[in-house]
């Protein structure tokens, strides 16, 4: 069995055993919600619902209904791609790259980030299809057999290899997910007291009985979507960077952006995950095993990729300064002091000072400052991609098509309606499916909880006697 | 032995009843015919049963139809006229003349339907040049808002009855010694003159007037007062090397705008071997399109201008010994010095013009001309110019006549004074005092309204016509589609009404061209030869001999002692802009949505003011101000406009239409409330007006172009004549990009290694369109000429103020800026503090500058890499391409594009009420070219380099086993543009224009440090400076 070092702090607070775990992971899914969950759900349903009507709006009567214009072909629709697919990427980071690392805190969390991953992709994928001229044809831009004769996609469109991504990564991190709930589902599905939900986990559980066989595989093919996860983590927002940097459009056109665009999406994507977890593990009371180190360690990743998104930013200047092109520098220059220069200073307040703070051990361990900081942060990296998006397209080469960009009620509500539909999504899942993934909490109930640590304690005290 | 089959056994036996049935298939007895037959509701066999099974019918065939996109038949000739045949366009010459432009063209028809007009290059007027306003003119062909039958006392009716009517009471009239009146504008056309005075002749009280909204009556009258005959000259700028314009906007509507603009580009050109410009002062003090181009524009204040003339006489005079006049100084003396003796250098190659309406101020002019011995070289006495010939005092006369009550009858023809009048209210009480008010308007116009009868006029395309522009210089005019509705001819209205037995207008204009036009040539003897000549190239010139010496008798001193004198105060100036004009055309979208050229207003006019005098006082972009002249006030607002002079307000007429049709009604504000009448002729500028700010909301304008500066970069790289002649790549260094070997040309560092030549390695063509920014005028043709070949939709005020114009092609207007990057340093500005200023036009007096800009055919695309679907890709031709039906709309290819020209339909623009222009009903879309395809909505599309025109070119060489002359296909822009600033051709071809154009030192690419390649090239601006230009751009 795996053992742990005392003074490693444990990662379940309170002496639980296999069977607390269970019992408290379970009652959510078990209970009645109460009326904060209801409010909740309203209010995200409310939100959904505006999504759909402008979305419907839009494709109804064009695209005219949002503020672009002949200069600036993207605002708000790609910056919220942009963030939706980089808010996932913590999910896939903690899931796949931590399970490589052996980082056993990311047990308490993975399940939610997970979920969270496949939300924010789907709400990701809505801008693509609803930011095109003609939905109905969204299907193009797939390599799929078709009747127009030789007719094939643009394999040079960095358009195209974002569609393999997004595709990609949604698939494997759907299949990841559902992995890990297989075992946990089965719990459910034995514990159930009804029948529709018997019969519901019996199906959503494919038939795991328990056995080392079932162990076994389900760690095989864990370990296998892990391997496949892991380089996703780094490709999938290098290519979305791609539809930027493969440009020609001055302020787009940075070969940085590969990475920069990595860091920022791990930086937004576990501001994300604070924001939900620190929320769930106060509503569902699970504070003992979403703990203070969890909340913790999860700061330092934001404070480091935060400095690396900062430092980021100071190498565009800097290029720019040093490349000597006139358009690429004066980019630059309007995007810190030009029209959207608000954008710009909201961002670097949002992006590179605030995350500064976590260098206090006391504010990493604040559940307060971490939401309001996390907020910041989600805040923050909306304004970076507006800021790269908008700010650099308003003004590009020829002064005589400058224009300005505002955006619309359509615009407002869908981006606002992403946000009612993630949630949705999220509310849902909180309450059908076991948040934390127990099966796996369960391997360190023996090493990490705080009862054993304190046994462990014990024992190495009368061996030392 | 025959084999046999049968369908069954029933077959075989032969059964009664299945011969029966066989022989009437359809057995079952369907109610159709009772359904169909009106009869009684009762009567009918129709069951509530089965109206129910015919609406669940319906309703689910109708259901089932929608489902899939509708199938529209082309249906075919029967019987294949002669001269049509699918797909193939027909020209016909004709001549458009609405009494304010003059050209000749062709019309392109296909199909039997006016598409397009063309300049006439057999003109010797023309010369194949038009403007925005003749491109424009097809689409109001196809106007709903036109009559469609005759109208009395607002209720329709029939030819028949209203003629009987009229002539009833226009007999009745004339009986009574009452004064009948027809009122024209400008009249050159020598049938119509013959049916005027077969008018006349019939109803001895008549009279006819001629009034034009905006006048030449004082020009008339000066040349009277100094050569004894009222006409005015024709000129030739053309000869000039020296222009002095006061005032006179030449290029874009004074006299023969079309014609100007052709000559004025000839004296602009750099190739060929030539190597002189004209010299071109403009004084003004509105920035008008000929000052945007003038090498020296000079701003005076309106009331200014009489005292500058005067001025420049005495300096001509003393260097070519005239006498003197008293004069007053000015503060320009020091450049009028070395503008008389760059005129007194060019005598006889020289030209003054002068666009004031005070006939004083021509004479002096006419000295000026004189002294310098213009007459005879670059003006010419003889061969009149007869476009303009309107009188204000006869006009004048008719209106105090028609209040006093002696007038019986009016006839108002091409013209519209309810609308253009100074007090639209006191004009339609005098009109209600004429007893029988008739208007030949092709439309219930403003002056309609008040009359009684409305005898709808055809359109210039469904019409016979002639016209004398200039004395010999005579033109036809025919129809090229059947009148469209139930209109005719105004000619052919006042025939009938003269009682004329012949009334057909047609053998009419034969009868006068036989008589007084054929007797002027010898080369024919047959008159149906000579007509047919005629009528195919659209034009005759008669040979004349011009007269003897011109000699000057005006009395200039008297003259001089007349001149206005300079005011103080605040001024207004009234002027006409490139689309509307004097507002004749004021239901035309195209012209509506045309950008203006100096503002890049749509949609509007607007009070153009100084900004340092706007902050002065306190008005901003926008701000509602009421401007009062005598008793006259209008409302409006401000649009801030470098380049003013300061204290002066210019405002645009043609505006505020209340009755020209939906899209054109109560656009801007009218401006003719601010005409007045001084010393017997229309004023169009006042002194002494009166100001006020309103406390209305801000005005928003709809801008196609919101920055107005070039920020320092090399966009228009321009230079002066004298750096040019000693280098001829001056101003045009190559774009040199820094690397770790030093700089390099961006051919260099490309990592495709595409050959550094033109053509581009293309195998078979390579096309490409050369743009001269030196012979550019900023007009606007080619964006028209481009909306009516390409089908570029009209998207209202709205949508143009959200920058979603869908015109394929543009024309940035740049203004210099007092900082640039050179001085910003020496005037203590910080890199940061420097763009901002940059940005900021120079108030004073900038230089302007003008480039087309359609898409530029990159031979490295950056928008075909990034589009997923390849839906725009590269010909082997050196074309872009746009495959509609494959784009998706991610609008990729636009973001990417450096010059922005890509167009994204944000909706659907034809058949959507929101958009109620010309694709929204059946009528307007007749003018579509049917070889372009009308693009839905959320599709990306952009320039074509007119690829049908090359496709079809192509194939016409084809056909003759040979390649494509050069010349022979030309773009709509090219074709279009009046100074032949546009060339199309193919690289491919060494002895093309195009490939000799871009050997030439002036040669660049736009923004080529950024690799794209282009098709298109812009040729350097020269400037006649010695100095060299205002450093906008580092090199």
């Amino acid at each position: 069995m795996h053992k742990e070092s005392e003074l490693r702090p444990p990662l379940i607070l309170g002496d639980k055993t296999w069977h607390d775990i269970t019992e408290d992971v379970c009652r959510p899914v078990e209970s009645k919600a109460n009326k904060w969950w209801w409010l909740a759900f309203s209010v995200s349903l409310a939100a959904f619902i505006w999504w759909v009507i402008a979305v419907s709006y839009t494709v109804g009567t064009g695209l005219g209904v949002w503020g672009l214009n002949k200069t600036v072909g993207w605002a708000w629709d790609i910056t919220n791609f942009v963030w939706w697919v980089g808010i996932g990427h913590a999910g896939t980071l903690i899931s796949a790259i931590l399970l490589l690392f052996r980082q056993k805190w990311r047990l308490s969390i993975n399940r939610s980030a997970e979920a969270m991953t496949i939300f924010a992709v789907i709400c990701a994928a809505s801008f693509i299809v609803s930011h095109m001229g003609r939905p109905w044809v969204a299907y193009w831009p797939l390599p799929l057999p078709n009747q127009f004769g030789s007719l094939w996609v643009n394999f040079n469109s960095p358009l195209v290899w974002d569609v393999f991504a997004i595709s990609t990564y949604f698939s494997v991190s759907l299949a990841f997910w559902y992995t890990g709930l297989i075992p946990d589902f089965a719990v459910i599905r034995d514990r159930a007291n009804t029948k529709w939900r018997k019969r519901i986990y019996t199906i959503l559980s494919f038939g795991w009985i328990g056995s080392a066989k079932n162990w076994q595989r389900f760690e095989e093919v864990s370990l296998v979507l892990a391997g496949l996860s892991t380089p996703l983590v780094l490709s999938v927002h290098s290519v979305v960077s791609m539809d930027f940097a493969t440009s020609i459009v001055p302020g787009w056109h940075t070969t940085i952006f590969p990475p920069y665009f990595v860091a920022g999406a791990i930086f937004s994507g576990f501001a994300m995950v604070q924001t939900l977890l620190i929320i769930v593990r106060k509503v569902l009371t699970l504070e003992d095993y979403i703990t203070i180190y969890h909340i913790d360690m999860m700061n330092r990743v934001i404070l480091i990729t935060g400095s690396i998104v900062g430092v980021a930013y100071i190498t565009e200047f800097f290029i720019a300064w040093y490349s000597g092109v006139e358009y690429e520098q004066y980019a630059f220059i309007n995007r810190a002091t030009g029209p959207y220069w608000w954008a710009y200073w909201s961002m670097m307040t949002c992006n590179v000072i605030t995350p500064q703070l976590f260098w206090s051990k006391k504010l990493r361990e604040s559940v307060f400052a971490t939401f309001i900081i996390s907020i910041f942060v989600n805040v923050g990296m909306w304004f970076e991609r507006f800021v790269i998006i908008v700010t650099s397209l308003h003004r590009d080469y020829l002064p005589s098509s400058w224009t300005m960009y505002s955006p619309t009620w359509v615009e407002a509500g869908i981006f606002i309606g992403s946000i009612g539909l993630f949630f949705t999504c999220f509310l849902i899942f909180v309450r059908v499916f076991p948040v934390i993934a127990m099966s796996e909490l369960k391997t360190i109930v023996k090493s990490s909880t705080e009862g054993a640590k304190k046994k462990q304690a014990a024992t190495a005290k009368q061996e030392t006697h | 032995m025959e084999k046999r089959y049968w369908k069954g056994v029933d077959e075989l036996n032969n059964d009664p009843e299945f011969v029966r049935l066989r022989n009437n298939e359809f057995f079952e007895h369907l109610p159709l015919n009772e359904t169909l037959q009106k009869k009684a509701e009762s009567d009918s066999s129709t069951s509530r049963r089965d109206f129910l099974k015919f609406l669940g019918f319906s309703v689910a065939a109708a259901s089932l139809a929608a489902c899939d996109a509708p199938v529209k038949k082309a249906i075919p000739y029967v019987v294949k006229p002669e001269e049509i045949t699918l797909g193939v366009p027909n020209y016909y010459a004709s001549t458009f003349a609405d009494g304010s432009d003059y050209c000749s063209v062709l019309i392109k028809t296909r199909e039997g339907r006016p598409i397009k007009i063309e300049g006439n290059e057999l003109s010797s007027v023309t010369k194949g040049a038009t403007n925005a306003r003749v491109q424009a003119s097809v689409l109001s062909l196809y106007d709903n808002a036109r009559l469609q039958q005759p109208m009395a006392k607002k209720k329709r009716t029939e030819w028949t009855a209203v003629d009987v009517e009229i002539t009833a009471k226009l007999a009745e009239q004339a009986a009574a010694g009452k004064k009948i009146a027809v009122v024209t504008s400008s009249m050159y056309s020598p049938s119509g003159k013959r049916a005027l005075s077969d008018f006349m002749a019939k109803y001895p009280t008549a009279s006819h007037v001629v009034y034009d909204a905006v006048s030449y009556y004082g020009m008339l009258k000066g040349n009277e007062l100094s050569f004894g005959k009222a006409v005015i000259p024709s000129y030739s700028i053309n000869k000039a090397e020296v222009i002095v314009s006061f005032n006179a906007d030449f290029l874009q509507n004074w006299l023969s705008p079309i014609e100007f603009a052709r000559q004025y580009g000839e004296t602009r050109k750099l190739r060929n071997g030539k190597r002189t410009l004209s010299k071109h002062h403009q004084f003004e003090s509105m920035l008008s399109l000929s000052g945007a181009n003038a090498d020296q524009r000079h701003k005076i204040k309106p009331s200014q201008q009489s005292a500058v003339i005067a001025s420049l006489y005495n300096k001509v005079a003393a260097l070519t010994g005239g006498t003197s006049v008293t004069a007053i100084s000015t503060p320009l003396d020091k450049s009028l010095d070395s503008i008389a003796k760059e005129l007194a250098a060019a005598k006889g190659k020289s030209v003054v013009m002068s666009g004031s309406n005070d006939p004083n101020e021509q004479v002096m002019v006419n000295a000026i001309n004189f002294l310098l011995g213009n007459y005879g070289s670059t003006i010419n006495l003889d061969r009149t110019c007869n476009l303009k010939n309107s009188n204000d005092a006869g006009y004048a006369q008719l209106l105090s006549d028609m209040d006093g009550g002696s007038v019986g009858a009016v006839i108002f023809w091409n013209t519209n004074p309810a609308y253009t009048a100074s007090n639209p209210k006191a004009f339609a009480a005098t009109l209600a005092k004429v007893p029988v008010k008739i208007s030949l308007s092709d439309r219930e116009d403003e002056t309609a309204q008040g009359c009684d009868y409305v005898c709808p006029d055809h359109h210039y395309l469904e019409s016979w016509g002639d016209a004398e522009a200039y004395k010999g210089s005579f033109s036809l005019m025919q129809p090229t589609i059947r009148p469209l509705f139930n209109t005719r001819q105004a000619g052919e209205s006042l025939l009938k009404w003269s009682g004329n037995t012949n009334t057909d207008y047609y053998t009419y204009i034969r009868s006068t061209w036989n008589t007084s036009v054929f007797p002027m040539q010898n080369g024919m003897s047959s008159f149906d030869a000579f007509w047919n000549q005629a009528l195919r190239d659209g034009i005759f010139e008669a040979s004349f001999v011009i007269g003897g010496a011109t000699s000057f008798s005006g009395n200039v001193a008297a003259a001089a002692n007349l001149l206005g004198k300079p005011a103080s105060g605040i001024e207004i100036t009234l002027y006409e802009k490139a689309g509307l004009g004097n507002g004749a055309g004021g239901n035309n979208p195209w012209l509506h949505e045309l950008p203006d050229p100096i503002t890049k207003v749509c949609w509007d006019n607007y009070f153009a003011v100084l900004p340092t005098y706007a902050e002065k006082m306190g008005w901003r972009q926008g701000t509602v101000i009421e401007v009062k002249v005598g008793n006259s006030s209008v409302k409006g607002p401000v649009l801030l406009q470098p380049a003013m002079a300061d204290e002066t307000i210019a405002v645009a007429l043609g505006y505020g239409r209340t009755n020209c049709g939906k899209a054109g009604n109560n656009v801007g504000f009218n401006a003719y409330p601010l005409v007045s009448m001084t010393g017997g002729v229309l004023n169009y500028y006042a002194t002494g007006v009166a100001v006020n700010k309103t406390v209305e909301d801000d005005y928003t304008f709809a801008l196609t172009q919101t920055h107005h500066t070039m920020m320092g970069r090399d966009i228009v790289k321009e230079t002066s004549l004298a750096a040019w002649l000693k280098d001829p790549k001056a101003g045009n260094p190559p774009e040199l990009i820094a690397s770790p070997e030093g700089p390099k040309t961006p051919e260099e560092l490309d990592l495709w290694k595409t050959k550094d030549e033109p053509g581009f390695d293309r195998i078979n063509h390579s096309w490409g369109l050369g743009i001269d920014l030196n012979s550019c005028i900023g007009c606007g043709a080619c964006v028209i000429a481009c909306n009516a070949e390409n089908n570029v939709p009209v998207v209202g005020k709205d949508e143009i103020g959200r920058a979603r114009e869908m015109h394929w092609i543009r024309i940035d207007r740049y203004y210099t800026s007092d900082i640039t990057k050179e001085n910003a340093e020496e005037k203590g500005l910080g890199k940061l503090d420097m763009y901002g200023e940059m940005e900021k036009p120079a108030s004073d007096n900038p230089q302007i500058m003008f480039q087309p800009v359609m898409c530029q055919h990159c031979n490295h695309a950056p928008c075909e890499t990034v589009c997923p679907v390849a839906a725009t890709t590269h010909s082997s031709d050196g074309l872009n391409m746009m495959a509609y039906n494959r784009c998706v709309g991610t609008r990729y290819c636009a973001n990417n594009c450096p010059y922005k020209v890509r167009r994204y339909n944000w909706f659907k623009y034809s058949d959507n009420d929101q958009f109620p222009y010309n694709m929204n009903d059946s009528l307007g879309k007749m003018v579509l070219n049917p070889d372009v395809t009308v693009r839905s909505r959320g599709v990306m599309e952009k320039c074509s380099m007119c690829i049908q025109r090359i496709q079809y070119g192509r194939l016409d060489a084809k056909k003759e086993g040979r390649r494509p002359k050069d010349g022979e296909i030309k773009t709509a822009c090219a074709q279009g543009c009046p100074t032949n600033a546009i060339v199309f051709g193919d690289f491919n071809d060494p002895n093309s224009q195009i490939s000799e154009l871009f050997k030439d030192e002036r040669s660049y690419h736009l923004l080529a440090s950024v690799g794209a390649r282009p098709s298109v090239f812009y040729q350097t601006k020269v400037w006649n400076r010695t100095e060299e230009p205002v450093k906008n751009h580092h090199s």
